[in-house]
């Protein structure tokens, strides 16, 4: 089940290449279009140690998300954030920054432009993966197709309850690395682990070779230190947003990132 | 229903419509199962749960008991002389204001709770609009003895605060859903991430025909009896014969459904009444929101928009999959209507008939009433949804 290195997309290799130099992967998630400075908190990011950063286009019902991630789409969403916007924003600094970019969205924004041409604006603005956590395996193959195309890699998400057969084809149709959700819940910072983060993690590792990261519930370098004993890596959301909404501006999102990557090294 | 209804024979179209979802849950290009992984597995536990349940002649007598001894079914046919006289239309009203707890919501409450009764969960979670589903899962958790969390947006709990109080006096806890307009769509989403992590204890009982699969099937089958009583009462009054025109207000699409069961295999007319502030067929695309696939009022973006009508129960920008595959497939219609006609229609119906009905039902009236002269001279029957007791104190402020 060993895939070529050499094959698969960018986002990969650089998890892959962080993995198998024996360290940890940090993937933080920024809110696209959220405040002025949105663009250099991801440069910012990405200089503070990001092996890849997962930038999130807003949507009017994020059904997977807690207060914070919701009033993150709020607010950029009145101050007028569009999916083009933050593309072609992007696209400006992508090249530049030295770490893959996937987006992170949910399926209607990408099913309104038409998946086709939402997958090719990706490209186009040279973002290399992508997130719709509300296409699970059932729903996904259109996009996938589309996106695959496009040569944009379609992370999928893993459920702490799902069985082993589905663990498995999950494992198998993601691309980028497999998404371990921690816990039964929507995204936000907890005050401990959830048991069944690193449960999932260790679950994940026995099904692939493809990097397993874990996300949701995973809100300080301590957590994320903890499930990287199971896991390759850890998006860590909430906890950087909700600095983004309190106005620490790109240097207290950067310095809250190189916490967690010197928990993670 | 006599037994002289049960031997006239009605005229029968199969249409092939309104049977079951396709294996991927859809109803044409519409339905399906957006939820994110850690949705799937309770979905289809209740998938499993349901069939298993719907097939099992036990669980169908447990319902129909449950349905005649305490919410009062089978709910009357009124024949309306006076508004029939004034419209010259034939005006048949299905009494569902008659229920237990006043609307349609209790049937498919009742299903829904004796399900997850049988399943083995020990709580109930809802969303609700103008308060109907709430007050009806609310009093199937009493009944059952089941806890109960009720999710309700900020501006719906402002305006419909007796409804509020009668769920807290039923023992539920309601919980103001404060993100985005503060109306229904946003209590859906609160109710989707609060059952994400209960699952286990829980049924998230979803009130009208939308959602992920099994909803929109499984609300359209614990809301078919309005049709089939309508059915044969219909035949009864009309010497075997079917209404021309079958006409329901469409929110998410429930109490719709459950009158179109009933008729869409004849040669009636299907109409589903919008409030245009929310009307998701005629005015949406096609998008993806709360777990399915159907029309639904968003910007250039994608972004869901807030609908925006008098009745909290209709205030919804999408629209059940199964009305978004009847209306591609031309064999119901959806008309629009706007507040003042409602107002209008929710005055007439108490001044002719005596009825003072839901803002919800008034919206098929005021089409009824807007389409008179079209409807001269034919037989409509319409799906008086629920009670307007709790739109009263609105309507006080509007008509003084
Ligand atoms: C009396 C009544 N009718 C209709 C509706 C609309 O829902 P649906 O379209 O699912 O029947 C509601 C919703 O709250 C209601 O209370």
């Amino acid at each position: 089940m060993n895939i070529e290195p050499g094959r698969c997309g960018r986002l990969e290799q650089a998890l892959r290449h962080r993995r198998d130099a024996g360290g940890k992967c940090l993937v933080p998630y920024l809110t696209g279009g959220l405040g002025d400075d949105w663009l250099q908190t991801v440069c910012a990011a990405a200089a503070a140690g990001a092996d890849a950063i997962e930038v999130g286009v807003p949507f009017s019902d994020p059904v997977m998300d807690g207060i914070t991630i919701q009033q993150a789409n709020e607010k950029a969403l009145a101050q007028g954030a569009t999916p083009q916007r933050i593309l072609s924003e992007l696209r400006s600094v992508v090249t530049d920054i030295g770490v893959p970019v996937a987006v992170m969205t949910y399926a209607n924004i990408a099913h309104h432009m038409g998946y086709e041409r939402f997958a090719s604006s990706l490209a186009d603005a040279g973002v290399s993966g992508c997130i719709l956590p509300d296409l699970p395996l059932e729903e996904v193959g259109e996009w996938a197709g589309c996106a695959r195309s496009a040569e944009i890699e379609t992370v999928l998400l893993a459920s702490p309850t799902a069985s082993e057969k589905r663990l498995q084809m999950v494992c198998e149709r993601s691309r980028g690395f497999v998404y371990g959700v921690g816990l039964l819940g929507v995204t936000g910072v907890r005050s401990e682990l959830s048991e069944s983060a690193t449960r999932t993690a260790a679950r994940l590792k026995k099904l692939t070779d493809r990097p397993v990261l874990v996300g949701v519930g995973v809100g300080t370098p301590e957590q994320a230190a903890a499930v990287c004993e199971a896991a390759d890596g850890a998006v860590v959301g909430s906890a950087i947003v909700a600095r983004m909404l309190a106005g620490a501006g790109p240097e207290g999102v950067a310095e809250l990132i190189s916490e967690f990557r010197a928990a993670l090294d | 229903m006599t037994e002289l209804s049960e031997a006239i024979p009605v005229p029968s179209v199969p249409s092939g419509l309104m049977g079951e979802p396709s294996a991927s849950g859809r109803f044409g290009d519409f339905g399906g199962v957006y939820v994110p992984e850690t949705l799937i597995g309770p979905c289809q536990e209740l998938d499993q749960a349901f069939r298993s349940a719907w097939g099992d002649p036990i669980f169908r007598e447990e319902l129909n008991s449950l349905l005649a001894t305490y919410a009062g079914r089978p709910s009357p046919l009124s024949e309306c002389l006076n508004l029939s006289k004034e419209l010259g239309v034939r005006v048949l009203l299905k009494r569902e204001d008659l229920n237990h707890t006043g609307s349609h919501k209790i049937n498919n409450v009742l299903g829904q709770a004796l399900l997850a009764n049988r399943m083995g969960k020990t709580s109930l979670v809802a969303e609700t609009g103008a308060g109907q589903h709430g007050v009806a899962t609310a009093t199937a958790a009493a009944l059952f003895g089941m806890d109960c969390v009720v999710y309700m947006g900020s501006v719906d709990i402002a305006r419909q605060e007796l409804n509020v109080f009668r769920m807290r006096l039923l023992g539920a806890e309601v919980r103001s859903a404060e993100s985005g307009s503060g109306t229904l769509k946003d209590a859906v989403n609160e109710a989707m991430r609060h059952w994400v992590s209960v699952s286990e204890s829980s049924h998230y009982c979803l009130g009208s025909v939308m959602g992920p699969h099994p909803y929109p099937w499984m609300v359209r089958e614990f809301q078919r009896v309005i049709g089939d009583e309508a059915r044969h009462q219909s035949a009864e009054l009309l010497d075997g014969g079917v209404p021309d025109v079958v006409v329901a207000s469409v929110g998410g699409g429930s109490n719709a459904a459950g009158i179109f069961t009933g008729f869409v295999d004849t040669a009636a007319q299907l109409v589903g009444v919008e409030p245009a502030g929310g009307a998701a067929i005629s005015r949406g695309v096609p998008g993806i929101v709360h777990g399915s696939r159907s029309y639904l009022l968003q910007d250039e973006w994608g972004q869901v928009q807030e609908a925006e009508s008098i009745s909290a129960g209709l205030d919804y920008p999408g629209v059940g999959p199964e009305h978004s595959h009847l209306a591609a497939t031309g064999r119901a219609v959806y008309k629009q209507v706007t507040d003042s006609e409602v107002i209008e229609a929710f005055t007439l119906l108490a001044r002719t008939e005596g009825i003072i009905c839901a803002l919800e039902c008034a919206h098929a009236l005021a089409w009824v009433s807007r389409a008179r002269s079209e409807l001269q001279g034919s037989t409509v029957l319409l799906n008086l949804s629920g009670r307007g007791d709790k739109d009263v104190a609105q309507m006080m402020g509007l008509l003084g």
